[in-house]
C-alpha cells in the first residue's frame, strides 16, 4: 500500500542477488580472459561522458571558487577591463574581521540546527505514529506527505507567504480566533527572528516527508522478535525504542541528519523569495549573504570567500557522512 | 497492511500474557487494538490536516472568487468556484514562454542525463576495475557540495564561455546537478538485476552489448522512467541558477512565479492559481514515481 511497505529492505546483509564483480568462472570465462586490456578500458569509456561533465561544470568551478577567493575580482575584472590579481588572504581577513559576518554565521547555525532538530524529531514521531494508525489513515497521510514533498520549493514558499500574509493570511485569522490572541494585521516579517521562524516552518514542512518515508522504510526492517523480546523482558515503549529501534535505525538516522544539515545550511530560495529578492540584514543567512556580496555589491571575490567558508563549515559534517558511506562500501 | 496487523496482534498477546490458551488471546485481541487505535488515529488526523493544509489552502484560494480571497475573516471551506484566477494568472505576465523554456531545459537535461548516467551506472555496477571505489566515493562526494556555494564560479564560467543567458548554459549546469543522483539511483536499480541473467544470455551467444540491450535494458526500463521523472522534477523546480543565469526576458517557470508579487502588487488569488498550475503536474508526476524511487534509492543507499 504505502511507500514504506514496498520499499526495498533498507538494511540487508550482502545478499546473494548482488554478485560482486569478480572474474566470472565457468563457461563464459575464456572470452573475458582473452582481452583483459579491452575489458579494462570499457568501464572508463562508459564513465567518460559523465566524468567529463562533472569535471567541467562542477570540478572546475570548485577550483575556481578557491582561486577566486584569493583574488580581487569585481565588475572590471568580470568584463575583462582589468586582470584579476592575487590579493592573498585579504578577502578572508576582511570577511572574518566583519562583525556582520559572524552574526550571519551564528544566525545560519541556529537556523540550520533548529530546522534539522525539528525535521528529525518530527519525522521520527510521524514515522512511529504511522506504524500505529489504521491502514486507511496511513495511506492518506502518506499521500499528503508525498504531495508536500513533491511541491516545488518556489510554490511552497509562495503558498507560505500567502498563509502568513499580514492582512488576509489565514494563519493570522485562525490564531486570532484563539482567546486572548489578537494577530489581525500582524506582520511576521517585521522582525528577523519571527520571519526566520516562519521560514524554518516552511523548510521543516518540506523536509519532513522525506525523513518520514525513509525512516518508515527503516522501521519495517526492525525485527518484530527483538521488540517482542525486549517487551517480554519488561521494557516499556520508551525502552523498546531507545534500546532496540534506535540502534537499528542509527545508520539511516546518521545519513538523514547529515543530508538535512547540508540542505538546511543551503537554504536559499525560501529566504530570497519570501523577502522579495532583497533579504533585510536580519534575514541574511550565509548563502544569501554570499550571494549579496557577489551580485548586489559586485564583489565576486568576497562572495566566493564567504561561500568557501560555508563549505569548510560543512566539511566537518560531510566527513561524518562520508565515513558512514565508506563503511557501507566496505560491506560490499 | 500485514505488518500492521501482526504488530497489533503481538501487542494484544503481550498485554494479555496471563491469559492461558489461544482462544483468550483471540477474544481479547480485537477489542484492545481498536480502542488504542482510535487515539492514534486522532493524532494521525492532526498530522494529516497540518501537513496537508498548505496544499489545501493553495487550491482553495486558487478556485475561490478573487474578492473572497481578500476577506479579513476567510472561510475555511470553499466559497465558490471560478476559473477567473487562472485566467488572470495566465494574462498577468507571459506564462507559456517561461513554461516552454522550462520544458525544453528539463527535457533535454533528462534525456542527456539518463543516457550518460546509465553508462556510468553500468560501469560502476557491472565492471571490476581499478579506481572503481574512488569513482563511487567521488560521485557521492560531489552530491555533498552545496550548490548555492557554486553559483559565483559557475556564473563566471558560463560568462567566459559565452553561455550566459543561453538555454544551453542552463542545460549543462542542471546536467551536473542531476548526474550524480541519476548515476547513484540507476546503479541501485542495476544492482538489483541478477547478473546471472546477463551471463546466461552471454553463454547462449549474446555479446556483452546485446546481452545488455536484450536482458538488462527491459528490466531496467521502470527504473529509468522513474529516474527520468525525478530528474525532470529537479530541473523543473530549480530556482537560483535559473534566476542568475537567465535574464528577465528568458526567465523560466520558477522565476516567473517568484517574480509574481514584485511586479504586479499582491494579487494573491491569481498567484495561488499560478502556483497550482506549477505544482499540480509536478506533484502528480512525483506521486507516480515516488515509490519506485524510494526502492531504487534504498537499494543504492545501502549496498554502497
Amino acid at each position: 500500500m504505502s511507500a514504506a511497505e514496498t520499499t526495498t529492505p533498507a538494511k540487508l546483509p550482502p545478499s546473494t542477488r548482488h554478485v560482486p564483480p569478480t572474474p566470472p568462472t565457468g563457461t563464459d570465462a575464456p572470452p573475458e580472459r582473452r582481452t583483459p586490456k579491452a575489458t579494462a578500458a570499457i568501464p572508463w569509456a562508459l564513465l567518460a561522458p559523465c566524468l567529463l561533465v562533472l569535471v567541467l561544470v562542477l570540478g572546475y568551478p570548485l577550483v575556481r571558487l578557491v582561486t577566486l577567493s584569493f583574488q580581487k575580482f569585481g565588475q572590471s575584472q568580470l568584463w575583462g577591463f582589468q586582470p584579476a590579481e592575487s590579493v592573498g588572504l585579504d578577502n578572508f581577513s576582511q570577511v572574518l574581521g566583519d562583525a556582520e559576518f559572524w552574526a550571519v554565521v551564528v544566525r545560519t547555525i541556529v537556523f540550520a540546527v533548529g530546522c534539522v532538530v525539528l525535521t528529525m524529531v518530527g519525522g521520527m514521531l510521524i514515522a512511529l505514529l504511522l506504524q500505529r494508525v489504521s491502514g486507511w489513515m496511513k495511506t492518506l497521510i502518506n499521500i499528503v506527505l508525498v504531495a508536500s514533498w513533491g511541491m516545488p520549493i518556489i510554490v511552497a514558499t509562495t503558498v507560505f507567504k500567502w498563509l502568513f500574509d499580514s492582512d488576509y493570511g489565514i494563519v493570522n485569522a485562525l490564531l486570532s480566533k484563539l482567546p486572548g490572541v489578537e494577530l489581525i494585521g500582524h506582520n511576521w516579517f517585521a522582525s528577523g527572528p519571527q520571519g526566520l521562524a516562519v521560514i524554518m516552518l516552511l523548510v521543516v514542512w518540506g523536509a519532513v516527508p522525506f525523513v518520514v518515508i525513509t525512516l518508515g522504510a527503516g522501521l519495517t526492517q526492525v525485527p518484530k522478535e527483538l521488540e517482542e523480546a525486549a517487551r517480554l523482558d519488561g521494557a516499556g515503549a520508551w525502552g523498546v525504542f531507545r534500546y532496540v529501534t534506535l540502534p537499528i535505525l542509527k545508520p539511516i538516522i546518521v545519513m538523514l541528519t547529515t543530508l538535512s544539515v547540508i540542505w538546511d545550511m543551503g537554504v536559499f530560495p525560501q529566504v530570497f523569495v519570501m523577502r522579495n529578492g532583497h533579504p533585510e540584514a536580519e534575514f541574511q543567512l550565509l548563502t544569501t549573504y554570499s550571494y549579496d556580496r557577489a551580485f548586489a555589491v559586485n564583489d565576486y571575490a568576497q562572495g566566493s570567500a564567504i561561500a568557501l567558508l560555508t563549505v569548510v563549515l560543512l566539511l566537518g559534517v560531510v566527513a561524518v557522512y562520508m565515513r558512514q558511506m565508506l563503511k557501507i562500501g566496505d560491506v560490499e | 497492511m500485514t505488518g500492521t496487523t501482526s504488530t497489533t496482534s503481538t501487542t494484544g498477546t503481550t498485554s494479555t500474557t496471563n491469559v492461558t490458551g489461544t482462544s483468550g488471546v483471540a477474544l481479547s485481541a480485537p477489542a484492545k487494538p481498536r480502542r488504542s487505535k482510535a487515539g492514534w488515529n486522532v493524532l494521525g488526523l492532526f498530522v494529516l490536516l497540518t501537513a496537508g493544509f498548505p496544499v489545501y489552502w493553495m487550491l482553495n484560494t486558487a478556485f475561490k472568487p478573487a474578492k473572497d480571497a481578500i476577506d479579513p475573516d476567510p472561510s475555511l471551506l470553499p466559497t465558490g468556484f471560478t476559473l477567473g484566477n487562472f485566467h488572470r494568472a495566465l494574462t498577468i505576465a507571459d506564462f507559456w514562454g517561461p513554461v516552454g523554456r522550462s520544458l525544453i531545459v528539463s527535457l533535454t537535461v533528462v534525456v542527456i542525463g539518463v543516457i550518460v548516467g546509465m553508462l556510468a551506472a553500468l560501469a560502476i555496477s557491472r565492471f571490476a576495475f581499478r579506481g572503481r571505489k574512488i569513482v563511487i566515493v567521488g560521485i557521492l562526494a560531489v552530491q555533498m557540495v552545496p550548490l548555492v556555494a557554486m553559483i559565483i564560479p559557475v556564473f563566471l564560467l558560463l560568462n567566459d564561455l559565452g553561455q550566459y543567458d543561453r538555454l544551453t548554459g542552463l542545460i549543462i549546469t542542471y546536467l551536473t546537478f542531476i548526474l550524480p543522483f541519476t548515476v547513484w539511483t540507476l546503479r541501485g536499480f542495476i544492482v538489483n538485476i541478477p547478473k546471472e541473467l546477463e551471463e546466461a544470455a552471454m553463454v547462449d551467444g549474446c555479446s556483452r552489448t546485446s546481452a545488455f540491450l536484450r536482458v538488462v535494458f527491459p528490466l531496467l526500463a521502470p527504473g529509468l522512467v522513474a529516474t527520468s521523472v525525478y530528474g525532470f522534477i529537479q530541473a523543473w523546480n530549480e530556482y537560483l541558477y535559473a534566476l542568475m543565469l537567465m535574464s528577465q526576458k528568458n526567465q523560466t517557470a520558477t522565476v516567473w512565479l517568484g517574480n509574481f508579487t514584485t511586479k504586479h502588487g499582491t494579487e494573491y488569488a491569481p498567484m495561488m492559481a499560478g502556483s497550482t498550475l506549477m505544482a499540480v503536474p509536478i506533484v502528480v508526476l512525483f506521486l507516480l514515481v515516488q515509490r519506485k524511487m524510494a526502492a531504487g534509492l534504498t537499494a543504492g543507499a545501502v549496498k554502497g
